[in-house]
């Protein structure tokens, strides 16, 4: 009997678990090890932000869950690696840290035949002076507990707009290397119809800000689409939506210190600015969670595993290079770490070999450029992939991975609402094939224009509740959820 | 600066804004409903892709 330990319970790790609970949990010992006793569906997060969802809706207890497909849940964090072993464990394990009420604090090592690291992101807010809603003063709808705290905050800001004050709402991004731009792009609309909902939106300024070098890059270098007759940037369709809800944007900023009432940031140029405000929620920038890894000998080897920005080392390729020779190649396909053929990392959890949209730094040198996203259609896609080669490995099909869920070659569908209600609700939907551009196969775009689209209407918004109730559904693996796409 | 004036060289100047018939498309019940099905069907054209 083998043990498969996952750490992380968010869509790829979670993913992970379930395939491999359903295909080996009888025969193998599967451990989950996660710092929360929580799922959480992330994308309805924004809904939370603005008052249209609770936290009860977008989360559920893990636990019950694992128990039912009997995999070991811990609420644990994981705190380090030892891929060789040590003096004391002739087998690789993890050490982790309890975080339950019962044994919060106390550490253990747990012995694995293969490890997957489904961390996901530190949410980075130290990266910026005054970022984040515990020790700045901006908000986040990162978390269920950040949106709630965000939509107190709207709240707020309605209730005196109501009274007849007028209000600067700035949202975006809170770092010049942050990504998740589709997430502050989602919520600014939201916040724009909530509203006009509430009888206020003629007393608020509305201010996109972020670090990409057009409207519409969302990490990706953009997106071209066939529409209207023509091949056209999505650059034009974000700034359409812009201009047609009266919201200003910034680009290429890289916000650098946020005060009570200001926000500071640097242009591309290498100016820097002031910006006034009273509602800002802005998107943090990510790092790896903060795993160490050690050898036999107990010498420190994080740099061998990881990134310097904490992400797992996977088969990509890390060579440095210029942005005219990166290539589709670089890009991992199986997500197996170079140096321990049994571990893994999926996710936001694995480290990218570079950006795709072409790096930018200000005249002072200072980067500016979104970091690449990785959404959760790839990410489930990854989960899935390393699910069936371990299972694979395990069964003694093949001594090497099986699967594969390159970014180079999958696509991935986004529905970002701009409004919620059944019959004035939006969202704009978006398709993109493949996520990282491959100029070999379409030389033109980087994109199959068949299957990368874009449109905004109510289905759109219909497509996002279903979506939201399907992945839950999903996730707690109710009747049928292993014939439901990932 | 107030983007409804719209002024010329200004940032609100250049995008295309919807016209009326667009945006009552946009929520107008029978053409989403074909939307929702259109959509759907280029998913499951993207997420049979991502697998081969």
């Amino acid at each position: 009997m083998a043990r498969i330990v996952i750490l992380g319970a968010g869509i790829s790790g979670h993913t992970v678990a379930r395939y491999l609970g359903k295909w080996v949990g009888r025969k193998h010992d599967i451990v989950v090890v996660s710092p929360k006793p929580t799922w959480n569906w992330i994308p309805s997060n924004i809904w939370v932000g603005v008052g249209q969802m609770s936290e009860e809706q977008v989360v559920f207890e893990l636990p019950p869950i694992y128990a039912k497909l009997g995999v070991d849940f811990r609420q644990a964090r994981g705190v380090s690696i030892n891929p060789e072993g040590d003096a004391a464990h002739a087998k690789p394990f993890v050490t982790i840290e309890y975080t339950d009420a019962a044994r919060s604090g106390q550490t253990e090592a747990i012995e694995y035949d293969y490890l997957v690291n489904a961390t996901g992101p530190k949410l980075n807010f130290g990266a910026t002076e005054g970022l984040g809603p515990e020790d700045g003063y901006t908000t986040s709808v990162c978390t269920p507990q950040h949106a709630l705290h965000a939509n107190e905050k709207l709240q707020e800001q309605i209730a005196a707009m109501q009274a007849g004050e007028r209000r600067t709402f700035v949202i975006g991004t809170g770092h010049g290397m942050c990504t998740c731009q589709g997430a502050a792009f989602e919520y600014i609309y939201n916040v724009d119809h909530t509203l006009s909902e509430a009888g206020v939106r003629d007393k608020a300024r509305i201010i996109w800000i972020s670090n990409e070098y057009e409207l519409g890059d969302f990490g990706m270098g953009g997106v071209h689409i066939k529409r209207g007759g023509y091949i056209t940037n999505g650059k034009v369709f974000a700034e359409s939506l812009m201009v047609e809800r009266g919201i200003e944007w910034i680009t290429r900023a890289a916000v650098n210190k946020v005060e009570p009432d200001k926000i500071h940031y640097e242009d591309l140029e290498g100016n820097f600015h002031e910006l006034e405000y009273d509602f800002a929620m802005l998107i943090p920038p990510f790092a790896g969670v903060g795993l160490q890894a050690f050898d036999k000998q107990g010498e420190d080897i994080t740099s061998r595993l990881f990134a310097p920005n904490g992400f797992m080392k996977v088969d990509a390729d890390y060579t440095p290079k210029p942005y005219e020779d990166w290539g589709k190649d670089d890009w991992p396909r199986t997500y197996q770490n170079p140096s321990y053929p049994n571990l893994f990392a999926v996710g936001i959890a694995f480290a990218p070999p570079h950006l795709i949209s072409k790096p930018m730094q200000s005249a002072n040198g200072t980067p500016i450029n979104p970091a690449p996203p990785r959404t959760g259609m790839p990410s489930a896609g990854m989960g899935k992939a390393v699910a069936m080669s371990i299972r694979d490995m395990l069964a003694g099909k093949s001594d090497r991975p099986t699967h594969t869920a390159s970014m180079a070659e999958t696509g991935a569908a986004c529905v970002a609402s701009t409004g919620s209600h059944w019959f004035r609700g939006t969202a704009a939907t978006m398709t993109v094939f493949p996520v990282v551009p491959d100029y070999e196969k379409y030389p033109e775009y980087g994109r199959d224009l068949d299957l990368s689209s874009g449109e905004i209407g109510l289905a759109g918004h219909w497509m996002k509740a279903v979506l939201h109730h399907m992945f839950i559904y999903q996730a707690k693996l109710k009747p049928g959820w292993s014939l439901l796409p990932d | 600066m107030s983007v409804k004036n719209k002024e010329p060289y200004q940032q609100a100047y250049y995008p295309p804004v919807p016209t009326g018939f667009t945006r009552a498309m946009r929520n107008s019940l029978l053409w989403q409903a074909w939307r929702f099905i259109a959509i759907n069907l280029k998913m499951i054209k993207l997420i049979v892709k991502s697998h081969s």
